[in-house]
């Protein structure tokens, strides 16, 4: 256990400093988690077996059943078998996942592939959602910026109020008071 | 007997109209004796007892006071009507009684006992009964409560009445479900669908519209308090409960839903990204949302109008998604027959939208929220971001749902939006969520100093790196989330970061357990198990909530399985082999049973693993004679670390082999433990707190004289 511990100190330790520094992980940090996450999305195993189950389940059985290429079912299916040997055909033969995916789209229409594309209007799937992200959270930090900067409630005559460490002290012992 | 149930809906309609129409009445003069009341007061200073005991007065309020108390005890007798059309439709389903349409097409004679109970809601005119009568179990409860707030309670029974009759009005006038077959009766049935066959459909639906009519209860009451412009706090806390509980039942019924389709569709997964799942998943979303935001409302009075919002909009999803499963204006697997009544549930839901919009922009200066934020790092902003992941993710999935139409009307022609599209655009977002549940516990009311949070922080995100590195670095042969090499491929990356995640919320939540009974132990001397069991009793809303979120952490754990499954189909003949992961499995052999109710088809394999022989499992295709449909029986095999999954495909029509087809599906185990934690949470959450103990020494500096505040706070 120790042994695993080791490398976790050095390698936790000038994490832990930037975020004690900031507040919050700073922007190396962020560019660290940025460049990690771009080598495991870009990073894939390209052998036929893995291509033939990844665009597999990129793809729909057009028998009607409403199912993933690979996860339709029921044997007798007028279309799956065919599809799937095409899908291996092609494959074999060389073709890179677009021009596949480009192949079936010719033969069986654009609801052949179990997603939209990123090209045209489809692109717009995949952009509302984040745009919604984004918005939403520019919305909540502007929400919280107002309600930051409003006035405080005014105090009564004749009461002082608490503030810094006495104020924290009260709000220590009302939540251990109240919330347990 | 259709005659009884025809008549028994026309009552019920009837019923629900006076109930409808003499609450608005009760209500309309009772605010106007309220208000010539208060324009008294404050014209003449204080009320003069002649005007407090004004025969005419007297006389109105007393008058609207029997109306309100008809409107009340209508609604209740509008349960009793509909629990009679519901109990005459499921005798007529024992009695085979074939002359009405509703139960020739969904029953037969040889159908088990259950199932002819489940026919009740295995059809569009069935299942809007089966609502309706859940809808009138809830008015039913709410009008025997009315004590509780009389007044709130009487707006809310005038929402739920409106909505009733919206549903009894489709009863009666377009999806009978009384209706007789003209001509010949024939003598059988044409039975029930094979795939609703199965023990959880049974208990699946009736949970399902437990929670989407139960939503209708906090809209009713939402919609009330915002009519009536409620004073206080009163009304969420009220709701809050109610939610609670609609809540658990959605849960519920969404994920025996889940389960359902894994055990009965046969093609090895729980979830498809269907539109009528989706349909299921987005109230549950806002419901969710809503559960969170409320706590702004109650702790801080914030979110009002907010809340507001979500409350209409997760039930107004729920009717949406309603309107999407009977209109066919969306393809799915499980629509009902299309039909007209799609365009009744469009003009339910906008009519709906419109009161909705008119009485919240006429009122929602009620709505003004009264507090400051202090800090950015605080519970407050952990439950703002909370809600705008829940709701994106609730928009995401409205969004894809919609995609198909939206892409038809635009470019002309429709495209899928399948697992690949959810799995890019939703993952992300929950995982982010996943984030904030670790967060959000740790951080208190108005300010969390960063001091503090990184001292509750920072053992638990040790703890999450060691499990993610200990996950990287151990064999895979020590199980499927073993060996978890991210670099591989994008599915493990998520894979990884949603255990480590899951690891990081899971210590989060016992660190709160061991703080709290750490102190409780302190003061009391109790070990530390009584001590965090009396911590939980004490805020079982607080800590019955932690458990709910620890019950998601293994749910997510479940799903992140996913990443590692593994499939494989062969023909076999007797004595043939399959391996699969550490399985292998041998064909001991095939064999077939013919019985009234369906003929069936069925192969006996002998599982091994490590060379010793651990299970034999008979996976199995029926043929319903009735509805001449297919149905696949897979077996499953579930241990804690995998599932093996076995389908039956069918028989290979040259040589008569069976063709199975085999799944290793990861984790799966962990999904349905996880809604059970969820549930006991949700239970835990709802029982009554137990009174602590408190002492508060009074601040020595304040005199008692000027100890008056006149500031709003909590």
């Amino acid at each position: 256990m120790s042994r695993l511990l080791n490398p976790l100190s050095s390698l936790g330790a000038p994490l832990f400093a930037s975020f004690a520094r900031s507040g919050f992980p700073g922007r190396k940090l962020a560019q660290a988690l940025l460049l990690s996450a771009a080598v495991f999305l870009l990073l894939g195993a390209g052998d036929p077996a893995t291509r033939f189950t990844e665009l597999g389940h990129q793809l729909m059985c057009i028998c009607g059943c409403n199912q993933i290429l690979l996860e339709c079912n029921h044997v007798g299916c007028p279309a799956s078998d065919g599809m799937r040997n095409e899908l291996m055909a092609s494959l074999t033969r060389g073709d890179s996942d677009s021009l596949v995916e480009q192949g079936f789209v010719q033969k069986y229409g654009p609801t052949v592939l179990a997603a939209p594309t990123t090209k045209g209007f489809d692109r717009a799937a995949y952009i509302m959602p984040f745009a919604a992200l984004f918005l939403g959270f520019g919305l909540i930090v502007l929400v919280i910026r107002s309600w930051k900067n409003r006035p405080s409630p005014a105090i009564a005559d004749g009461l002082t109020p608490v503030r810094g460490a006495e104020l924290e002290q009260f709000r220590d012992q009302a939540r251990k008071e109240t919330d347990l | 007997m259709a005659e009884i149930g025809s008549f028994a809906l026309l009552l019920a309609l009837a019923l629900s109209v006076y109930s409808f129409v003499a609450g608005i009445i009760a209500l309309a003069f009772q605010n106007r004796t309220s208000l010539q009341l208060a324009s008294a007061t404050a014209g003449r200073g204080a009320l003069p007892a002649s005007l407090e005991e004004s025969p005419l007065i007297t006389t109105i309020r007393q008058a609207s006071e029997r109306i309100g108390e008809t409107a009340r005890r209508a609604g209740i007798a509008t349960f009793a009507a509909v629990l009679l059309a519901s109990v005459v439709l499921v005798i007529c389903a024992f009695r085979d009684d074939f002359s009405i349409a509703y139960i020739l097409h969904h029953s037969n004679r040889a159908l088990p006992g259950p199932y002819k109970f489940a026919v009740l809601w295995s059809g569009q005119e069935g299942s809007l009964l089966f609502w309706s009568l859940l809808l009138a179990a809830y008015g039913f409860v709410l009008r025997l409560r009315y004590k509780t707030d009389p007044r709130l309670f009487a707006y809310a029974s005038v929402v739920l009445s409106g909505v009733q009759i919206f549903f009894l009005l489709l009863l009666n006038f377009a999806a009978h479900p009384f209706a007789i077959v003209q001509g010949t009766i024939p003598a059988e049935g044409n039975g029930l669908n094979p795939l609703l066959q199965y023990p959880e459909m049974v208990i699946h639906p009736p949970m399902l519209y437990l929670g989407y009519v139960g939503f209708t209860i906090p809209f009713a009451f939402a919609l009330g308090a915002l009519i009536m412009k409620y004073p206080g706090e009163k009304w969420i806390h009220i709701t809050r409960r109610w939610t609670m509980v609609t809540w658990a039942f959605l849960t519920c019924g969404v994920f025996l839903g889940a389960h359902w389709a894994y055990s009965v569709l046969g093609w090895g997964g729980y979830w498809g990204w269907d539109p009528v799942e989706n349909a299921s998943l987005m109230p549950w979303l806002t419901g969710t949302a809503f559960l969170h935001s409320v706590m702004m409302q109650e702790k801080r009075g914030m979110l009002k109008m907010w809340n507001m919002w979500l409350v209409f909009a997760t039930f107004w999803l729920a009717i949406l998604g309603t309107f999407l499963t009977r209109s066919g204006i969306i393809s799915s697997v499980h629509a009902f027959a299309q039909s007209s009544i799609g365009d009744w549930f469009a003009w339910f839901l906008a009519i709906t939208l419109v009161v909705f919009l008119f009485f919240f922009f006429k009122n929602k200066s009620h709505l003004r929220s009264e507090h400051k934020l202090e800090s950015l790092v605080s519970r407050e902003s952990s439950f703002l971001f909370n809600n705008l992941l829940f709701v994106l993710l609730c928009f995401t999935v409205l969004w894809g749902t919609w995609f198909p139409k939206i892409s038809e009307l635009v470019q002309g022609n429709k495209v899928t939006v399948g697992a690949p599209f959810y799995n890019r655009v939703a993952i992300p977002v929950a995982l982010l969520l996943l984030i904030l549940t670790a967060v959000g516990p740790l951080l208190a009311w108005r300010k969390t100093s960063l001091e503090s949070l990184k001292r509750n922080f920072m053992w638990p995100t040790i703890g999450a790196i060691v499990v993610a590195i200990f996950l990287m670095i151990t064999p895979q042969s020590w199980g499927s989330a073993f060996g978890l090499k991210p670099w591989q491929d994008v599915s493990y990356f998520y894979s990884l970061m949603a255990i480590a995640l899951s690891v990081l919320v899971t210590l989060t939540v016992a660190s709160e357990f061991y703080r709290g009974g750490r102190v409780i132990s302190k003061h009391t001397g109790q070990g530390m198990f009584a001590s965090m069991v009396q911590l939980t009793h004490r805020n079982t809303r607080r800590y019955g909530g932690y458990i709910v979120h620890f019950g998601v952490v293994v749910v997510i754990i479940g799903f992140a399985g996913a990443a590692f499954n593994q499939d494989k189909e062969m023909e076999m003949k007797n004595g043939d082999k399959m391996t699969i992961g550490p399985y292998t499995l041998i064909c001991r052999s095939s064999t077939e049973d013919d019985t009234p109710d369906h003929y069936s088809q069925w192969a006996i394999l002998d599982v091994f693993k490590g060379g010793k022989q651990i299970d034999t499992m008979t996976p199995e295709r029926r043929f319903y004679h009735a509805s001449q449909q297919t149905s696949t029986m897979p077996d499953i095999r579930s241990t804690l670390n995998e599932d093996l999954y076995v389908v039956f495909e069918g028989l290979n029509q040259d040589n008569g082999h069976p063709i199975l087809k085999a799944h290793l599906n990861a984790l799966v185990m962990w999904i349905w433990m996880g809604v059970w934690i969820m549930l006991i949470g949700t239970v835990l959450a709802l029982i009554p707190n137990a009174p602590a103990p408190v002492r508060v020494p009074a601040p020595a500096r304040l005199e008692r004289a000027q100890a008056t505040p006149v500031a709003t706070g909590d």
